[in-house]
């Protein structure tokens, strides 16, 4: 396995980035570990993927296997949280990450749940290369990671087939996020260990929609999360101040 | 172009063990489900049925032979069916099965022995447009809500395991392991607890309880009466410890009567003859001549409430996680509760694909269930107590609160939704709606 890795090294690759989130490759699952925001996170993430894949594609969200049949790939799937539920609700999926102890953390994991998960090390250019295509990518929290977002976008946007969608998040270059995601969450809480986030690499909405069109997607849909302090619960809100996500598609040929 | 590398899954390359596929042979003996509930009574049993209307894959596990569970001699207990808990039962299919049996409730009175003083709740004050609406509950026979609930599990797809003896529970980081002697093993991300007050799986989890015993036995039996009962439950508070008259079917109540532990056992031992006479000097003759139907049971009465309602894996439901002093009929009730919100957890989460088993999931059915159950144990305890004492300012206090309660209509209204389940921060299922 290693060894298909050593083309890895893409433009768009931060490694310093790579290592930093390999470092914790054994932390991924653990609830009340360094990834516990992340865990609280999840189901208002995965909520808004399953309403924009369902909705996009015409399933019944209500169903236990609302996305059978889909393929659909995580990029940046660290150690599979999205990954998992996307298999779980009859998905073929792919988890693609950099990081090779993410990809092995992430193996170990589905093993013990007992779930059969095609996990790969390598790039959304490694991935494009090798000709691959998804119903549906799922960009979640990479892109504030990623040196070259031209070329990662890009590489993205290829892996999408016609008619196909995106859902995406990242976190908005305000100061309002800098406070709260930067500040707070990584020094004022240690939510996240520091140098998590960088906020230079945060991308405005636009921005990011800007990248998306470039690769020959469109956007559809955008929205809000925040953390509620009193209820201590994350929540979907219009607001994009802080961290946003979205639903982009690539029409049909 | 260049090809993909092939993937490295050889290790696993047959490995078709999802955790969220049908319950069926993954390879060597080993079953997959979603969930194995422990204990196949009437809050385990609910619970399967419930979720496996949803479309999760379910194991049940339960120690004694169904045949048995049924027989009349084995629990000779009624128990009351709140109006939120018959919601359930209906949104869950499995109400049909149990209506011909149960009783309504129409009215509640509260009454302390030979004291004028009373308390009535008439349901059909609540005014509901619906006069079929205005029942504050039902009485239903455990041996025929037992019945009810094994034959909707027949026709369900729910793999319900019984008689089996359990050897060994492995609950993994991943996945709950169950081993029974026979050599069967079963596999899921979640194991349910509803093997009653004195679970097994609560103490193997290292989870301790709190309570105390109220030094009372409850005495139960069913009597015949030849006056009809007119769809009123009794509540009589007697020196002893309260008595209960519950309405059953074809002219008949279920009795529970409370006696301290120490007179308990010689009431227990009387002859036919001499027991129906104890009987009638608490009963009276409001009902006209009555004779007992069947066997009496006696039940020691005690409260207690498990220190984590969850573990690693593990959730507790029903008498697992507590048990109550039945005076106010809601031990079923509660259990009934748990089924509501740990099903709504588990649905909702395994819509978006979570693992079910995970702590977040769990903590969630915690959280909602702690505080519901800890009020309601406190309010039944503390009314306990405030009945059983002979202390003159607190029994003088209690007749005229009983009488004072009587003449605020707002007050009976709350206080008849509360008996009726309809009270607090409801799962969907006992709102009457669908998971």
């Amino acid at each position: 396995m290693i060894e298909t890795t050593n083309n890895s090294l893409d433009a768009s690759v931060d490694s310093v980035e790579v290592a930093r989130f390999a470092e914790a490759a054994d932390d991924w699952w653990d609830e009340d570990g360094p990834f516990r925001p992340l865990h609280q996170l999840n189901p208002v993430r995965l909520d808004y993927i399953c309403e924009r894949l369902c909705a996009h594609f015409g399933r019944n969200p209500r169903h236990l296997d609302s996305l059978k049949g889909l393929r659909i790939l995580d990029i940046g799937c660290g150690g599979g949280l999205l990954t998992e539920p996307m298999t779980r609700l009859g998905a073929e999926t792919v988890g693609a990450d950099a990081g090779e102890e993410n990809i092995e953390a992430a193996k170990r994991h589905a093993e013990l749940v007992g779930l059969d998960i095609d996990y790969v090390a390598a790039t959304a250019e490694d991935l494009a290369e090798w000709g691959e295509t998804f119903d549906a990518v799922l960009n979640m929290e990479v892109i504030e990671h990623v040196a070259d977002v031209n070329a990662y976008m890009t590489a993205c946007g290829s892996l999408i087939r016609p008619g196909g969608g995106m859902v995406f998040a990242t976190l908005n270059r305000t100061l309002k996020a800098y406070a709260l995601a930067v500040l707070g969450a990584e020094y004022v809480l240690r939510w996240m260990p520091r140098g998590t986030h960088d906020w230079n690499r945060f991308l405005k909405p636009s921005e990011f929609a800007a990248h998306l069109r470039a690769a020959g997607l469109n956007v559809d849909d955008l929205e809000g999360v925040k953390f509620d302090v009193v209820e201590h619960n994350w929540a979907r809100t219009k607001s994009l101040d802080v961290n946003y996500m979205g639903f982009a598609t690539k029409g049909a040929e | 172009m260049a090809k993909r590398p092939a993937p490295d899954r050889n290790s696993k390359s047959n490995r078709k063990a999802s955790a969220a596929a049908t319950a069926n042979d993954v390879g060597s003996d080993v079953m997959a489900s979603d969930v194995i509930v422990v204990g196949g009574g009437l809050v385990g049993m609910t619970f399967a049925a419930t979720l496996s209307r949803s479309g999760i894959n379910v194991t049940v596990i339960e120690r004694a032979d169904p045949e048995t569970l049924v027989a009349a001699p084995h629990d000779g207990r009624a128990s009351a069916i709140a109006y939120g808990s018959q919601r359930l039962l209906n949104a869950a299919g499995l109400w049909h099965g149990m209506k011909d049996h149960a009783e309504p409730i129409l009215d509640i009175r509260v009454v302390e022995g030979g004291s004028p003083l009373f308390l009535h709740f008439n349901s059909q004050a609540l005014g509901n447009k619906d006069p079929a609406d205005n029942v504050l509950g039902y009485m239903l026979e455990n041996r025929h809500n037992r019945a009810a609930l094994y034959a909707a599990a027949a026709k369900l797809p729910l793999n319900f395991v019984a008689p089996a003896s359990i050897t060994d529970i492995d609950r993994g980081p991943g996945l709950v392991t169950v081993t029974l002697d026979d050599g069967r093993i079963f596999q899921a991300p979640l194991l349910v607890a509803a093997d009653g007050v004195r679970s097994k799986l609560r103490e193997d989890a290292g989870i301790t309880v709190h309570g105390w015993s109220y030094r009372q036995v409850g005495i139960v039996c069913t009597v015949k009466h030849e006056k009809p009962h007119c769809g009123v439950a009794l509540e009589n508070f007697l020196p002893m410890g309260p008595f209960a008259v519950l309405p059953l079917k074809d002219n008949r109540s279920s009795i529970v009567w409370t006696e301290k532990e120490s007179t308990a056992p010689a009431i227990v031992a009387l002859n036919d003859h001499q027991f129906l006479e104890e009987l009638k000097r608490r009963f009276g003759d409001y009902l006209g001549e009555i004779e007992i139907e069947g066997m009496r049971w006696a039940y020691p009465l005690k409260l207690q409430h498990a220190e984590s309602y969850t573990a690693s894996r593990l959730a507790l439901i029903g008498d697992a996680a507590h048990g109550m002093h039945p005076i106010a009929g809601q031990g079923l009730n509660l259990g009934i509760r748990d089924v509501g919100a740990l099903a709504e957890v588990i649905v909702d989460a395994r819509r978006l694909g979570q693992d079910i088993g995970a702590k977040t999931v769990l903590d969630r059915y915690a959280q909602w269930r702690r505080f519901d159950n800890l009020t309601l144990l406190a309010v039944t305890d503390n009314l306990n107590k405030l009945f059983s004492t002979d202390v003159m300012p607190i029994k003088i206090a209690r007749k005229l609160g009983i009488a004072a309660v009587d003449k605020i209509p707002p007050l009976k209204n709350f206080l008849m939704e509360h008996a009726r389940g309809t009270v607090g921060d409801l799962p969907r299922l006992l709102q009457g709606a669908p998971l």
